[in-house]
Order: structure tokens, then C-alpha cells, then sequence
């Protein structure tokens, strides 16, 4: 049996705050959580198989070229060594997000520095990993004319959006801005590198790897090897972090694959650190210009958001820089333009909440310039300038806590109201500082699939391919399931993360929860269907409480009712028209107080604040911790991520976590986070949005505001080291 | 000699090359320790040797013969958690999980030099014995890096298990 | 990683034996080592293990302190004595690293420390230090950690320990053993400038051996270690100062600074200290000390702030050991 609903109008029934058992939303401990803490969870690389062999990727120093041949000798003459896999289906690069499709094949042509060509295969990892440096490859170089520099070359424009005459509109401003603001490339670095272990038993391929969104990953694969999307399984019931970075397949899923087929045998492939940074995905850097036109009360009469990002020839992926800018703030003359420089770096792709998470600091620091200009609380100027309706459609918003957010953040952090002025308090060799920042996050629904069986003891089970990349899934499906069905989460076992489940949404772009979500519950409401039909009464009339079934006077166990019969729905949910018809967004308010040393330049972050409005909370707890990590990403994008790429050959020079600085325990202080609960009807039949990314949209603007407040350095450039803050710093 | 292993004493490797890591990950079966980036750059192989936390990735395992080695699953295991792994739990100081056995050897060692009066970087009195502060543990944790950003939940259930307020 | 023999030595004077073998390195803590081998940095065909050997010991020796080649940097820095009388050496060791490599990192180690250039940590990249001749990709290209004091034209790396530039300050001494022969080093000439020869990190010959380093008997006085990063813990220096700074009416009587972060070396000009002893200390004081400092530095571009940091690095540390406000 399967429940199909799209959604094309708002679901104003709120059937979830109708249902009696109270777990929905509630704080609870992560069902897997004992196991994580224990060592005990089973992630992509850790799978048994007897006999398994260690595949090492090959990668190639060249920025441009061909390989024109492989001297597998110089490999299979060494210890252990089993294979050199130089297939042409190997493929270059990794596959952009919900591709559903083979990324760039065949891998023998080299479009970036460090591009894997080839899989070297022994008995041992370590003698996979010296052979796989000593493989001979000999490629013709097509370098030196490749682009390298995204400043330097004629960028594509996108189709812009125009509304009036925006420079008409600066000329007529009472106050104005118009700032340019640079951010540099960054690394998603989840802590588990890319990792998959593939076996093939002459028909069927089952990896185990880490992955984000195995539907999709299927097809790719599949697509890949020329095999049918029946022959492959993926398993990822762990995955150690994504934020994008496994979004699509990358070269390990398909090396091991490919090696598996050839030899017969288990084959793991797990990429280097090294590998990672240089072959998988980066965030582009960017350059925004802002313009912003108000008129004597800080009221927007024009807003202008332009920026260029890169990517490699032919990904058709551009980080979407202005993708909030869209609906943020009103300003009836408006241009909006994106373009795309094609240079020869990695590719460009999905880094956690990609566009808002450059996007929105540009903004919000020339939010700042304009209350200083205008002689406003910087809270205040914020407030005067939410739009009544979407400033370029006509298109009312579905739900919004902008204000709510950032009124109540104020409160919650002390900010003091009025006008600022920097340099107002020192402590020391530190001055200190405060800014504030609105966040915002657009809303995304995918088709999702999920089964849920309400077993003959009264427990339910919970199935689909969906994966917990560390966000919570695990608690949530159960919650939305065990509230439903009025079971408590213990009596709920979800199964996640195996194609051999119903295809849910796949975790990404904060989408995963309402989405899957909605799956499970639309099951549930078929199996409250089911029982009521049983009960001969009507499903509006029953509820459901731990594990009884409840109506007028009348008492049931749900075991009663079943009978010694399972009954299980597959719920399916799919986007429509009212995620359309509305704008649908997330919103927030960050603030920060950091200390900025006189001397040094070195920037403290002492506190922060973050009030965030994203529809219904699922679960306190995770939904909390997934604000606290969007949080402390917010500090690395303010102060220290910054991919650094040669001038000369183009490669990637800091590529490892050493150098590339994501930010360590002592960098990020006490966080508090405010959560605003909503309820929005057109988001999804669950009512709510997404929260993953939400907290990265805007923070480090909020970081960057505080800088110019505490020391008067105002930094146009992302992230802002010591060296950056020391050059803005003024002299007095 | 060979090396001890959670108790339980295991066979060195033939090839020097394995590192304690990779000998406990593949050769003792013990997949609780992590490899996050093998320099020494991340902390998610952090396990105890002798008592002692350290990088499992950037030490040979041929090394250690006669050394007792303590790895996330001989702090505690499902049927038996031990106090610190309760703590993650309860003050959700994980997401994806992956840096946590390192987190949380890294912690339970933590606590024991604080105790025996070793200095940090965070230390404002050299010569006193240094105080659990906030900053205290912010810093002595600073070689575990956490991707999803638990670090402030970490904290509270570091805080938790030495008895302060979270 | 290459295959290699690996050899476990007994004695010291075994361990200098074989150290002293063809492609042969001495394996301590490992925590460099181990990641350049990985790298393939470092290809050594014996590898050598010291670990086992009796030079962990932190000793009084009657004056100062002798602290054993493999002393790690947990025990240097947890020492009541280094504590006490050369707080800057354990701020220094605190400064550096996470605590689950100082607990495995050793003195001798630590002093042979290779730097964190990433184009010598590339061996697809050219580096004259890693591969005599190759070239310097760092000149013209990433640079922001590297060098602007005692460059040369083949290498602009930066030696990238904190521990160093405090024994530098402290004027230590660094005890050697060869196969049949010992000798001390003083720690300020121990690392060498990369001139002609950017293979050569330090004065160590094929087969010597770190044995200890002396610390001279306590001169007290203000110890302060200030080091500027990118992350507020676990990163390499930008700049940084050790400085031991004694005073008496208001003149400065003991002025001992060594920077860390800037040169191919721990960076240490006696002039600074001449021009520093027997004045007041004063804003324009500390200036022309910086002036002596950097008259000679030279920027490549992307590390060109690292003179002003120096500068500021600088002044901010005699403000603090002075009092005097600027």
C-alpha cells in the first residue's frame, strides 16, 4: 500500500499538533548516539570481507593534459601488487549534486592538478600506497595556456534578475553603498575522508560507502560502470560528515567498483586526506559587489547583488552567491547578477548551504556601512527593511521570523540599541566589539520516499534509503513516526541508508528532513488509516498514545487492533506548488561579540547568539546542534578557511588540515541558540523547513561587523587573518 | 613482545610501515579509531598508550611491543558505557560520530592530566596547579577537530563528567 | 611510505653506528618523520629506532638543567623546573602542536623539525630544500608562512617550531654524539640559513646524535612567548617572540629576544639586546629595536606582512614586559 501526495497547497492542517503522544519535537538522545560514542558504528571503509584488497588512487601533477600511457609494470612489479585499473570509465571528477548521472569520464583527460587517472591495487595499504606513487604515467601537457586565474578571464553571464533603474536609484540615494567584497575558496573537510569498499559477485555491485544521497548515487554509478541501476546497491548507514562533499559519487566509489568487477574480489578504496582537498569539491571564492540606495530613513530604494565565482569548464554548477538576496530585503530597483569564470580548479560544487554561506555576509556588512551612514541601530535598519511581500515577485511569504529572530536574539545577547561608533571598549591589548547579522536560507523540498510498518508487538519500523550524515536523521524519522503512531522512539527502529529501501530525498540542501519526513508521514497517516478502518471508526476521530488506540470513550492496544497482522505503507511525497506559490525561506538573526588584539590583528570570537525560525522543530536537540555547527562554521568562514591555489601551476597548496585551518575547540566559545518555533504550512505536510545550513547564512557577517565595531577595520575580504585585519586597522 | 590491545595481547605486524593505527583498524579488527587524516592533523586517532594520549597515525606499530594500548572500544562498549560516552550522549557532543572515539579518548585523558597538574597553553599560573576552566578545556582539546561543529556540546559534557556546571 | 629495514638501537653508541649507515634516519617520537615518510618527503632506507634509548631524563646539573634528547615535550614543559626558571621554554613547548603530539614529540625531535613549506611537503612540486636543484616554488607562489629574515634565492622556508626560539632566547646548548666523538652546539648556531644549501636544515652530520640540550643556570626576569596564528590553538607561527627581559631602575638589564616564523631559523640579533641594555624603554626605544630587526628583511608578496607583524609582535612584548604603554 503507498500514500501520494504532492504538495500544491499549503497543508494548514497542522496534523502533527493534533496527535497525543507528545514526541515529535521533544529533545531526545540520538537512537544511534551509543553507538558513535562507543566506536561501535560502522562507517563506508570498515565493513569485513574476507580477502579484501587496498586500492590507492593515482593522481596526476598536471593542471591540463592527456594521459598518453601507463607503464603498469612499474606498479605490478612491486610487493602485493594486484592490478592497475586505468579503465576508461574511471571517472575525473566528482558528480555534482541529484546529477543522477556519470560525472566527467574518461579520467585519462586531466582538466585540474591532482586529478586521480588511474587506481593502483595490492594485497596491503601500504604497499597500494607506495606503488600508487611509483606508477609510471605518461601524459601529453596541454598546460600552460589553461586558465587559472578567475580574475583574469571573460566570464559567462547568468541571466540576471532587473527591476527599475538600480543606478538611477544610487544617484537619487539619500544614503548609500556600494562596496566589493572578496571570499576565498573553501574545502568542505568532513572528518571521514571518501571512502567505499565495492564486492561484485559476477551480476550485482554492492558498495559500501560514504554518501549523501544514495538514490541518485545509484543512478551515477550505475551510469558509470554501464550497469543497470538493479545491479547496484549502496550501503551508507554512517556517513562521517558531508556538507556537500558527498553530494554525488566521487573517483574512490568508482575505482573500487571498477576493481572489484575486474579482480572478483572486495576491493576498498579510501582517498587520502590529500586526495580529498584536491580531487573532490571546493566552495568557490568569490568577488560581490553590493549596492545599496535608501532613502533619509535607511529604507532600501535599491539593492544590487553581483558576483563572479569559477568553475571547470563544462560543470554547469555555479555557486549561487545571490540566492537570498532574491527575497531578503526590499529596494524596489533591483539587479541581481551571477557569473561564472571557467578556470582550471577542482570542481566547484556544493559546500554546506552553498550560496548563503558567502552570500549573505556581503550583504549584511554592507547593511552595517549603510546604519552607519543613516545614523541607525544596525537591529533597526534590519527591521525597517523586511518586505511586506517578495520584492521582485509578487508572491506573499509562507512564514517568516525575521523579526521575531532578530529582536529576540537582541535580547537574548545584550545588544546595546542606538546608533555605533567603533572602538568604544579595550581590554588590555583588546579591543571588543559587537555586530549583528540576518540569516536566511531558501527552502527546498525533494521527492522522498520512506516505508513504515507497524509490526504484530506494536512496534514500527521505519525504511528508507536516506542517509544521517551526522544531522539527526535517525531521531526525527522515529519521532515523526512514534508521534504518529503513539509510540514512543524506543519502540521505533529506523533503518536508514540501503538502496535496497524505498528511495528517500538523500541528505542535502537542508532538504532532507522535511522531505523524508514527509514521507514518513504520509505512511503513518495510512496506517492510522488502516487501524481506524479496522476499528470501524473514523481516522479523524482516533488517536493514538503509547501504543494504544484511543476514540470517543474506548481503549485499544495497538497490538489488539492488529491482531497478530503487520500492516505497513510506503508514503510518498512529492514537491508541488506550493513551495511555488509562496516564498519559502528561512530565517534568522546572528550576533557576536569578538575581541580583536590591537597588536596582532588576532580575532576572538568571545560569544554568539543565533535566533533561528525554520517551521516545525523535530527534535530540540539535534535541531540545536545543527544551528551550534553552522555556528562554528560561520568562525572559520570569518577568520580562517581560505583555500590557497599556486599562481603558476594551479594546484591546491595547503591541502591538508594542518593548513587549511577549519577551526579547532579553543576557536569557538560558549554559542547560544534561540530556536523560534513556526509552523509553515506551504513548506511541507510536516510544516517544517530545513535547519542544516541555516545557521551559516549570514554569521560570519555578523563576526566581520563586530571586527569594524571593536577596532574600526573594516575588512572586505573573507576570512579575515590577521594579516587582513592588521591592514584595515587605522592608525590611531 | 607483542603489543596489548584492550587487554588482550595481539602479534606486531611483519611490515614496519603499518602504523598503530592502521594495525588496530585492520589487523586487530578494531574499527573504533579513526583515521580522519593520518598526519597528525586531526586528532580522530587518538588513543591511550600506556595511559598516555596520543596520534595512532604517526607512530609505527612495530614500535610498541611491551605497550598497552587503550582504544574507544576498551573505555566502554553498548552493553557498558563508561561515564564520558554517557556524557556525549546525553549532551549530544556528536553528529556524525566520526571524530567522537577520538573526542572522547582525547577527553578521558584529558581530565587525568589536569589532574596530575600538567600545564597548558591556557594555563595563566605556571607554577599553580592549572583549573578546569572553560579555556582549559577549549585548549587541551584543540588537537581533536570536529567538522560538524560539536565543539560546544563536547564541552558541556566534558564539564558534566568533572563535576561542574554544564 | 618506501619499504625500509627497520632497526631497533640498543646503546647510543649503536644508535650512531648505524645512524651513521647510508640513507639511514633516527626515528623518536616520529611525529615529523612519520608524516613526511608518508609523504615520501622522506625516503630513508633503514629507519633507526632511538626511541628505546636512556636520554629521557630532565636533570639538574648543578647550574641550569640538561634536558635528554627524548625528554618529550609534555614532560619538558610539566617540569617544576621549567617551570619555575624557564617559564619561557614551557610556553613555548605549549604554544606548539596539540597535546597528543607534544605527549609523543621529543627535545632532539623537536629541534629537527622540517618545515611546514608546502611546497617541500609536495613532491610534485619543486623544492630546492627537498630535491637539491629543483627549483623554489614558493618565490612566486604560495608564501603567506614563509620566510622575510636570512632568505636566499633557492629557499624561503621557515623553521616551524615554538621550542627552538625559546632555547634560542635562553642561549642553550645543543649536546651532539657521533659515532666515537660528542660535542655542543650552541642552540643560536645550531640551525643553519638556507643559502646555497637549503638541504641542510642544521649542523648535524651523517650518524650524530641529539644526546641533550643544556639550559644555562636561571637568569630570572619577565619570560614571555608570544605567538601569532591563524587559529587561536594547533597552528603553525605567523610571528613569534621569545623574550627573557630583566630590569633595574627603569634601564633594561638583561634584554634576550629570539622570533620564531620568520627566517629559516630561530632569528636572534645580539644588536637588538646592545641597543636595548642600559636604556629606557620607551615607545621610539622599541621601534628602533624593531628597526634593527627588520633592516634587512624582505617580503614575497604574499608573506610582505609579516614585517609589520614582526614589528607589532615586537613592541607589543617589550610593552608588556616594561609596563610602558604605547
Amino acid at each position: 500500500m503507498s500514500v501520494h501526495r504532492k504538495q500544491d497547497a499549503p497543508d494548514e492542517r497542522n496534523v502533527l499538533d493534533t496527535t497525543k503522544q507528545g514526541v515529535l519535537g521533544e529533545p531526545l538522545e540520538r537512537p544511534e548516539g551509543l553507538l558513535k560514542v562507543t566506536g561501535t558504528a560502522t562507517y563506508a571503509a570498515e565493513f569485513d570481507a574476507e580477502n579484501c584488497l587496498e586500492g590507492v588512487l593515482v593522481t596526476v601533477p598536471v593542471v591540463r593534459g592527456k594521459v598518453t600511457s601507463i607503464d603498469r609494470e612499474s606498479a605490478l612489479q612491486m610487493p602485493g601488487v594486484v592490478a592497475v585499473i586505468a579503465d576508461e570509465r574511471l571517472t575525473g571528477r566528482a558528480a555534482q549534486g541529484m546529477a543522477g548521472e556519470a560525472p566527467f569520464q574518461p579520467a585519462q583527460q586531466v582538466c585540474y592538478w591532482g586529478q586521480p587517472v588511474a587506481l593502483v591495487v595490492a594485497e596491503s595499504f601500504e604497499e597500494a600506497r607506495d606503488a600508487a606513487k611509483h606508477l609510471a604515467v605518461e601524459i601529453d601537457e596541454d598546460g600552460d595556456e589553461a586558465p587559472l586565474d578567475p580574475d583574469a578571464v571573460e566570464a559567462e553571464q547568468r541571466k540576471p534578475t532587473k527591476n527599475g533603474d538600480l543606478a538611477h536609484a544610487m544617484t537619487q540615494a539619500v544614503h548609500s553603498v556600494d562596496a566589493t567584497f572578496t571570499t576565498d575558496g573553501h574545502a568542505s573537510a568532513a572528518m571521514e575522508p571518501h571512502a567505499a569498499m565495492a564486492q561484485w559477485d559476477g551480476q550485482s555491485l554492492t558498495v559500501h560507502a560514504s554518501l549523501q544521497m544514495l538514490k541518485f548515487n545509484r543512478a551515477e554509478l550505475a551510469d558509470s560502470l554501464n550497469l543497470k541501476e538493479e545491479q547496484v546497491r549502496l550501503i551508507s548507514p554512517y556517513v562521517g560528515g558531508g556538507f556537500g562533499s558527498k553530494l554525488g559519487i566521487s573517483e574512490e566509489a568508482v575505482g573500487a567498483s571498477l576493481a572489484a568487477m575486474e579482480l572478483g574480489k572486495p576491493v576498498r578504496v579510501v582517498m587520502s586526506r590529500q586526495q580529498v582537498f584536491q580531487t573532490v569539491m571546493r566552495r568557490s571564492e568569490t568577488t560581490q559587489r553590493v549596492r545599496l540606495a535608501a532613502d533619509g530613513e535607511g529604507r532600501l530604494t535599491g539593492f544590487g547583488h553581483e558576483a563572479r565565482v569559477s568553475n571547470l569548464p563544462g560543470e554547469e554548477f555555479a555557486e549561487p552567491v545571490l540566492q537570498s538576496s532574491q527575497f531578503l530585503y526590499g529596494g524596489d530597483n533591483r539587479l541581481l547578477q551571477l557569473e561564472v569564470a571557467r578556470i582550471h580548479r577542482m570542481t566547484a560544487g556544493s559546500v554546506r548551504a552553498p550560496g548563503e554561506a558567502v552570500g549573505v555576509q556581503t550583504v549584511e556588512q554592507a547593511m552595517d556601512m549603510l546604519a552607519e551612514k543613516a545614523g541607525l541601530d544596525p537591529v533597526e535598519l534590519r527591521l525597517r527593511n523586511i518586505p511586506d511581500k517578495h520584492p521582485a515577485k509578487d508572491k506573499p511569504y509562507s512564514s517568516r521570523k525575521l523579526a521575531e529572530c532578530l529582536r529576540e536574539g537582541a535580547s537574548a545577547f545584550g545588544w546595546k540599541e542606538g546608533p555605533r561608533k567603533p572602538r568604544h571598549t579595550r581590554e588590555g591589548e583588546w579591543w571588543i566589539g559587537s555586530g549583528v547579522a540576518s540569516a536566511a536560507r531558501i527552502h527546498a523540498v525533494v521527492e522522498a520516499k520512506a516505508r513504515v510498518t507497524l509490526r504484530p508487538d506494536g512496534t514500527a519500523l521505519v525504511e528508507t534509503d536516506m542517509t544521517d550524515i551526522g544531522t539527526g536523521t535517525y531521531a526525527i524519522l522515529g519521532q515523526v513516526a512514534g508521534e504518529m503512531l503513539g509510540l514512543s522512539l524506543d519502540d521505533v527502529e529506523v533503518r536508514l541508508g540501503d538502496t535496497d529501501m524505498p528511495p528517500g530525498s538523500g541528505s542535502g540542501g537542508s532538504f532532507g528532513a522535511s522531505s523524508c519526513g514527509s514521507a514518513v508521514f504520509l505512511a503513518c497517516e495510512g496506517l492510522r488509516d488502516t487501524l481506524a478502518e479496522k476499528l470501524g471508526i473514523e481516522a479523524s476521530d482516533l488517536s493514538l498514545k503509547d501504543g494504544f488506540a484511543l476514540w470517543e470513550d474506548e481503549k485499544k492496544a495497538i497490538t489488539e487492533v492488529l491482531d497478530g497482522k503487520a500492516i505497513e505503507e510506503i508514503g510518498h511525497f512529492e514537491p508541488g506548488k506550493s513551495t511555488e506559490d509562496y516564498a519559502v525561506a528561512s530565517f534568522g538573526a546572528f550576533f557576536a561579540e569578538v575581541a580583536v588584539n590591537h597588536w596582532t590583528g588576532e580575532t576572538r570570537v568571545r560569544r554568539m547568539t543565533g535566533a533561528f525560525g525554520f517551521g516545525r522543530v523535530l527534535n530540540a536537540r539535534t535541531a540545536r546542534s545543527q544551528c551550534l555547527g553552522g555556528m562554528t562554521w560561520c568562525i572559520g568562514n570569518a577568520l580562517t578557511e581560505s583555500l590557497l591555489f599556486d599562481p603558476t601551476d594551479g594546484h591546491l597548496a595547503n591541502c591538508d588540515l594542518a593548513e587549511y585551518h577549519v577551526p579547532v575547540h579553543r576557536d569557538v566559545p560558549d554559542l547560544e541558540v534561540l530556536l523560534l518555533e513556526e509552523r509553515d504550512a506551504a513548506a511541507s505536510p510536516i510544516q517544517a523547513k530545513g535547519v542544516g545550513e541555516l545557521g551559516l547564512c549570514g554569521g560570519a557577517g555578523a563576526i566581520a561587523n563586530a571586527i569594524y565595531d571593536a577596532c574600526g577595520a573594516r575588512v572586505f575580504a573573507y576570512p579575515m587573518t590577521p594579516d587582513r585585519v592588521l591592514a584595515a586597522m587605522p592608525e590611531a | 613482545m607483542p603489543i596489548t590491545i584492550n587487554d588482550t595481547p595481539h602479534d606486531l605486524p611483519d611490515d614496519p610501515r603499518v602504523s598503530l593505527l592502521d594495525f588496530l583498524r585492520s589487523h586487530a579488527g578494531l574499527t573504533g579509531t579513526k583515521k580522519g587524516c593520518d598526519h597528525g592533523q586531526c586528532g580522530a586517532c587518538t588513543v591511550l598508550v600506556n595511559g598516555v594520549r596520543i596520534n595512532s597515525c604517526l607512530s609505527l606499530a612495530v614500535t610498541h611491543d611491551g605497550d598497552e594500548v587503550t582504544t574507544i572500544e576498551g573505555l566502554g562498549s553498548p552493553v557498558s558505557p563508561s561515564e564520558m560516552q554517557m556524557a556525549f550522549l546525553r549532551h549530544d557532543g556528536f553528529q556524525c560520530g566520526y571524530c567522537t572515539p577520538g573526542q572522547i579518548c582525547s577527553a578521558t585523558a584529558m581530565l587525568k592530566e589536569i589532574a596530575a597538574g600538567w600545564p597548558s597553553d591556557a594555563t595563566e599560573d605556571l607554577e599553580a596547579s592549572p583549573q578546569l576552566t572553560g579555556e582549559e578545556i577549549r585548549e587541551r582539546m584543540s588537537g581533536n577537530l570536529c567538522r560538524c561543529g560539536a565543539y560546544a556540546n563536547i564541552v558541556a559534557a566534558i564539564r558534566d563528567v568533572a563535576g561542574e556546571s554544564a | 611510505m618506501r619499504p625500509f629495514d627497520y632497526q631497533r638501537a640498543e646503546r647510543l653508541e649503536h644508535a650512531a653506528q648505524l645512524a651513521a649507515g647510508e640513507d639511514t634516519m633516527a626515528l623518536a617520537g616520529g611525529t615529523n618523520l612519520i608524516d613526511l615518510m608518508k609523504l615520501q618527503v622522506e625516503t630513508p632506507q633503514t629507519l633507526v629506532d632511538i626511541g628505546r634509548l636512556s636520554l629521557g631524563e630532565i636533570a639538574d646539573d648543578g647550574e641550569g638543567l640538561r634536558i635528554g634528547a627524548l625528554a618529550s615535550n609534555t614532560a619538558t614543559a610539566a617540569h617544576p623546573r621549567v617551570r619555575s626558571d624557564y617559564p619561557v621554554l614551557a610556553r613555548a613547548i605549549l604554544a606548539g602542536a596539540t597535546q597528543q603530539l607534544r605527549n609523543k614529540a621529543t627535545t632532539g625531535g623537536n629541534l629537527c623539525q622540517r618545515t611546514r613549506c608546502y611546497y617541500f611537503t609536495n613532491i610534485d612540486q619543486p623544492c630546492n630544500k627537498r630535491e637539491p636543484g629543483s627549483g623554489c616554488g614558493a618565490i612566486d607562489g604560495i608564501a603567506k608562512l614563509h620566510a622575510v629574515l636570512g632568505t636566499s634565492p633557492h629557499c624561503i622556508a621557515t623553521y616551524p617550531g615554538d621550542m627552538a626560539v625559546a632555547l634560542s632566547a635562553l642561549d642553550a646548548t645543543v649536546e651532539i654524539a657521533g659515532d666515537g666523538h660528542e660535542r655542543s652546539v650552541p642552540v643560536r648556531e645550531f640551525h643553519l640559513l638556507p643559502g646555497d644549501t637549503p638541504e641542510r636544515d642544521n649542523v648535524l652530520e651523517p650518524g650524530e646524535i641529539i644526546t641533550s640540550v643544556t639550559l644555562p643556570a636561571p637568569v630570572g626576569g619577565t619570560h614571555i612567548y608570544r605567538k601569532v596564528r591563524e587559529r587561536s590553538s594547533y597552528a603553525f607561527a605567523l610571528c613569534s617572540v621569545a623574550a627573557v627581559i630583566d630590569m633595574a631602575d627603569n634601564r633594561f638589564t638583561r634584554a634576550d629576544l629570539a622570533f620564531g616564523g620568520l627566517a629559516h631559523k630561530p632569528w636572534h640579533d645580539p644588536r637588538i639586546a646592545d641597543l636595548l641594555i642600559g636604556s629606557e624603554p620607551s615607545a621610539a626605544l622599541f621601534d628602533k629595536a624593531a628597526d634593527l630587526l627588520l633592516e634587512d628583511a624582505q617580503g614575497y608578496g604574499e608573506n610582505d606582512f609579516k614585517i609589520p607583524l614582526a614589528r607589532r609582535t615586537l613592541t607589543a612584548v617589550l610593552c608588556e614586559a616594561t609596563g610602558v604603554e604605547a
